[in-house]
């Protein structure tokens, strides 16, 4: 009996333990970018552009206008693509087509990131140079899967029972699923649009070739723009202390960002 | 006729559940379809509007007139043959997380009814007719699937009554309600039919005797008697009949 109840103990010890080193990592990480970031935060870091490299002051407002550029581009993309081959696949997939489709697409969402950089560089910027849409079409090539598939997910998990209530309403099948079982995918769908807008804002490998970075703001979604995952491998890998204490503010930056979008999907799922 | 069922056989995949049923539902009448659990009186009621056909591998021969015309005639729009057939299932379906105003509105809504006050008028109509307004007219806006089993259900009637079918089709509408609720829907049921055809599956014998004008009583999956309920609940022609409405099986 005593020794039951020590292994129970072990065992809630044990697992207690593994939650630590799980969340230690993250504590740290997060503890550094923010006793770090902090000191680089400022009115002036996120209103102005980057100060001449030796000069004191300067900020980041060029990275925050290409990573919501970049952002809203690629949601812009990929939200209708992804989101209609969801429903294709959940409503209507019972074709070869379909099959197909659904392959390729677990297929590309195992792309490494670097590769989706590599496609859109074929694709535009070898004819029309580096800019904001390069670098949008890059991160919609990464994160189109997860939307689709979440849009998959989210309608095969409304009762078939409720779709039969529908169409025996004397709806036709369109606009049940538009008009009743997206409402009721609702919080899964929009949970896979935001987790890949968080992805979609911290990703780094496929922009150094596509948008490419500007030092200052991008005139428009042909133009090269900057971005805050930029902005931090730029600056962290150069030999300026100043930069470094940049890169940690832009970092502390993305992180809200990202946290907040985190949190959002929390909210949403919960409904 | 309102509805003509001609030698109607039905399939799941290889499993055949109904056999050559061949029956007539009559105008502004209730029917009832009774038989012992998993005879193929919910299928039955599925061949009629063509839901049936919904489930992978399931098919129909055989013809149901309505009006006279066959609805699996290939030139017939299923969808229009639901918009003119009404149904409530047996487990209720509402859209859980619609309002409850619209979970009724729905239907008219979709068909481009924009009138605020007309919907507003149907709504209240309906869920009055469905014994359901007292309990939700101050939480319209609420979602309908936080309603009580009991309730849901009759949120689904009231959504089935929304689009005004000429027929209305009840799979067990009262297997999930109380005696008073279940009684105020055999009540709206027999006031139903003044307007529409009703057809309903029951397991409540004594219900079929209240509300019903007619009776099928099927049993795995063939029809063994079909005819007026006064007359048939008195003197059953067939022996299975007899020994089902005295309750020795089923
Ligand atoms: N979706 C389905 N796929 C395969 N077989 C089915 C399906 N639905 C019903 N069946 C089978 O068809 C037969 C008739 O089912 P049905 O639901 O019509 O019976 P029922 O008379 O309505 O029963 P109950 O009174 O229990 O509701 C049963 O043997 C059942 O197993
Ligand atoms: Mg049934």
């Amino acid at each position: 009996m005593r020794l039951r109840k020590l292994a129970d103990r072990a065992f809630t010890l044990a697992c207690f333990a593994s939650v630590l080193l799980v969340l230690a990592p993250l504590f740290s990480i997060v503890y550094t970018v923010a006793s770090r970031g902090a000191r680089a935060l400022s009115i002036d870091f996120i209103t102005s552009l980057p100060a001449p490299v030796g000069e004191a002051g300067g900020g980041v407002a060029n990275a925050i206008q290409g990573t919501v550029m970049l952002t809203l581009l690629s949601m812009g993309i990929t939200l209708p693509i992804g989101v209609a081959s969801g429903i294709y696949l959940a409503e209507y997939g019972r074709s070869r087509l379909a099959d197909l489709v659904a392959v390729a697409r677990d297929t590309l969402a195992g792309t490494p990131s670097i590769v989706a950089g590599v496609f859109s560089y074929m694709l535009i910027v070898s004819r029309w140079g580096f800019s904001a849409l390069a670098g949008a079409v890059a991160l919609s090539v990464l994160v189109i899967p997860v939307v689709s598939k979440a849009t998959e997910e989210a309608l095969k998990m409304v009762p078939r029972e409720v779709k039969e209530a529908g169409l025996a309403l004397g709806l036709r099948r369109w606009k049940v699923v538009a008009y009743i079982l997206l409402k009721e995918a609702k919080a899964g769908i929009l949970a896979g649009a935001l987790l890949s807008m968080a992805r979609v804002a911290g990703e780094t490998a496929p922009l150094l070739f596509t948008s490419f970075g500007n030092q200052g703001y991008a005139g428009g979604f042909l133009d090269p723009c900057s971005a805050l995952p930029l902005v931090i491998y730029v600056y962290a890998t150069s030999p300026y202390e100043e930069w470094h204490t940049q890169a940690w503010g832009a970092a502390l930056l993305l992180m809200l960002a990202v946290l907040s979008i985190n949190l959002a999907v929390r909210r949403v799922v919960r409904g | 006729m309102k509805i003509e069922v001609k030698e109607l056989s039905a399939w799941y995949g290889s499993h055949q559940v109904l056999r050559s049923v061949s029956m007539g539902v009559r105008e502004n009448m209730i029917t009832a379809i009774i038989g012992p659990s998993g005879c193929g009186k919910t299928t039955l009621l599925r061949c009629l509007n063509r839901m049936h056909e919904l489930v992978d591998g399931a098919r129909v021969e055989g013809e149901v007139l309505l009006d006279g015309e066959n609805i699996y005639d290939p030139s017939v729009d299923p969808v229009e043959v639901r918009r003119r057939i009404g149904m409530v299932f047996q487990k209720p379906n509402p859209f859980p997380h619609m309002s409850i105003f619209d979970n009724v509105a729905i239907g008219l809504k979709l068909a481009g009814v924009r009138d605020k006050r007309k919907l507003r008028e149907v709504v209240e109509d309906c869920l009055k007719k469905a014994a359901l307004w007292d309990e939700v007219k101050d939480k319209l806006d609420q979602p309908g699937g936080r309603l009580s089993g009991g309730q849901q259900q009759r949120l689904c009637i009231a959504r089935a009554l929304a689009t005004s079918p000429e027929v209305l089709l009840f799979d067990e509408p009262t297997s999930a309600l109380d005696p008073i609720s279940a009684m105020r829907i055999e009540n709206l049921m027999l006031s139903l039919k003044r307007e529409y055809t009703i057809v309903i599956v029951t397991h409540n014998i004594q219900q079929a005797a209240r509300v019903s004008d007619y009776t099928a009583f099927l049993y795995r999956g063939v029809l063994v008697e079909y005819g007026e309920t006064a007359v048939m609940f008195k003197t059953p022609r067939h022996k299975l009949t007899e020994e089902y409405l005295t309750g020795r099986f089923g």
